[in-house]
């Protein structure tokens, strides 16, 4: 009774795919004592992972080993993550390792790393989300312990650059079991407050314990969803924090949030000195130019030239005067004369002065007689003398070329 | 909220200043804006006069009433 027979690499093969196929295994922490630890120098780490009883070969590749925060040394404790293959070679199974942390705090920074890939993945820590701080805040929230050093630093560097801004202390829990919660609903009070301009959030240095609730997700999410802006300043320099990431902006230290919130009065000062000195500077140069110009344009009118120009048009303008006058004069005096002549004309024209001369003019009936055949015996007729008339009767008819008038 | 802050003010006073520097401005825009820029220097002087800081504690009321009450350095230690 046989069954197939297989090859040693067929059978590490199918153990390898068999452990690479387990959830458990793909997935694991491990915690333990470094031992044969090999450096080598592509930048792979090799060593044994042991404890009292057992132990098991680790690698852990250069690309993960490059992100080491720490040095790894034979007889540390550590605690590793990463997952479990065949190293078909020598058929012997491997732990590859993704992440190594000193132990008790390794726990800690694998959550964070986690947190911060998760927060991260959702888009928590976008520069497009992050509100602007304000150059000059009025009112600057500080949460953080009302007895912590940081928020005395907080106060005395605020209270140095400017005195003008207020700080509105909102105490809380900065570290241990109930901070992470403190911290959420002191967020939440100064948003339903909305009295201040930028809120700093933080506390002093410490062990990354200490520092834990600024690494929780809520305290993250709080920052986030925060429509004031958060300033945040958590420990020293080289401590970095998941709310670090979250928040508007970070501080390296309380101080340093202190600093970057409120703005030097003196500066600020000085800088409305100086908008002050240029718009009187720029306001005087601008009337002084409409001045100049204005002294040009008199100089330019008072000029000689322009003088005797004007002077020119005055005397132009009484010639022109005295020539209208003198036209009116003479056209007046021609008519005057005209006017004489033609009365002069008119009455020696007039019948009456043919009477004064001794003519007689006869009527009948109203109607002048201007010859004797108009006339018939007995006919009553008028004559007009020049100094009256007088009443007459025609009784004889003589045809005499001269002597057509009548006796009386 | 028409409320100007401080900062809008600095911001329209640099603004200003620009303006009032440009030769193309007329004389008596310029006149107006300088009278403009007097009135923000006397607001933005009087955010920056007092020379005693205000530090307060916010509390909530448990009728959700906020208050500031002065702080004492080392209280509640």
């Amino acid at each position: 009774m046989r069954g197939k027979v297989y090859t040693v690499s067929q059978l590490n093969g199918y153990v390898r795919r068999l452990f690479e196929r387990d959830a458990f295994l793909a997935d694991v922490f491990v915690q333990g004592e470094i031992s044969n630890l090999k450096l080598h120098q592509s930048g792979h780490i090799y060593f044994t992972l042991k404890d009292k009883t057992a132990q098991v070969n680790c690698v852990m590749f250069s690309s993960y080993a490059e992100g080491l925060r720490f040095l790894p040394e034979n007889g540390i404790k550590i605690t590793v993550y990463g997952s479990i293959s065949l190293y078909e070679k020598t058929g012997a199974y491997q732990l590859y390792v993704k992440i190594m942390e000193p132990a008790g705090v390794g726990a800690l920074h694998l959550a964070f790393e986690q947190l911060k890939e998760k927060l991260s993945e959702k888009g928590i820590f976008d520069e497009a989300h992050k509100k602007t701080v304000p150059e000059y805040p009025k009112t600057v929230a500080v949460l953080t312990s009302p007895s912590g050093a940081a928020l005395r630093d907080i106060i005395s560097i605020s209270g140095r650059r400017n005195p003008n801004v207020e700080i509105v202390v909102v105490p809380v829990i900065v570290q241990g079991e109930y901070a992470a919660d403190s911290i959420v609903k002191a967020l939440e009070l100064v948003n339903r407050w909305k009295g201040c301009d930028v809120i700093i959030l933080g506390r002093g240095g410490g062990s990354l314990e200490d520092l834990w609730a600024f690494n929780e997700e809520k305290v993250a999410m709080a920052v986030y969803r925060s429509k004031i802006p958060v300033i945040s300043a958590v420990g020293h320099e080289t401590d970095f924090t998941i709310t670090d990431f979250a928040a508007d902006l970070r501080a390296a230290t309380p101080s340093a949030a202190a600093e970057i919130a409120v703005k030097r009065a003196a500066d600020i000062s000085e800088k409305i000195r100086d908008a002050y000195a240029s718009m009187t500077f720029f306001t005087e140069y601008k009337l002084k130019k409409a001045e100049g110009k204005i002294h040009e344009y008199i100089k330019y009118f008072t000029s000689d030239r322009e003088l005797q120009r004007i002077y020119n048009n005055e005397i132009y303008i009484s010639e022109l005067y005295e020539r209208i006058n003198k036209g009116i004069d003479g056209k007046t005096t021609r008519l005057e004369k005209e006017l004489g002549r033609n009365a002069a004309l008119l009455n020696s024209l007039s019948p009456l002065r043919v009477l004064e001369r001794g003519y007689s003019i006869v009527k009948k009936g109203g109607n002048y007689v201007t010859s004797a055949e108009d006339l018939k015996d007995g006919d009553k007729i008028t004559v007009l003398f020049k100094d009256g008339e007088r009443s007459a009767a025609v009784y004889e008819k003589e045809r005499n070329e001269t002597d057509g008038k009548k006796d009386i | 909220m028409a409320r100007k802050t401080f900062e809008d003010n600095l911001a329209r006073l640099e603004e200003i200043t620009e303006l009032m520097e440009n030769e193309e401005t007329a004389l008596d825009k310029s006149v107006k804006l300088y009278k403009e820029g007097i009135d923000l220097l006397v607001s933005l002087g009087e955010n920056l006069n007092k020379t005693k800081q205000q530090v307060k504690i916010l509390k909530e009321t448990a009728e959700g009433i906020f208050e500031k009450e002065d702080f004492a350095a080392d209280e509640e230690k």
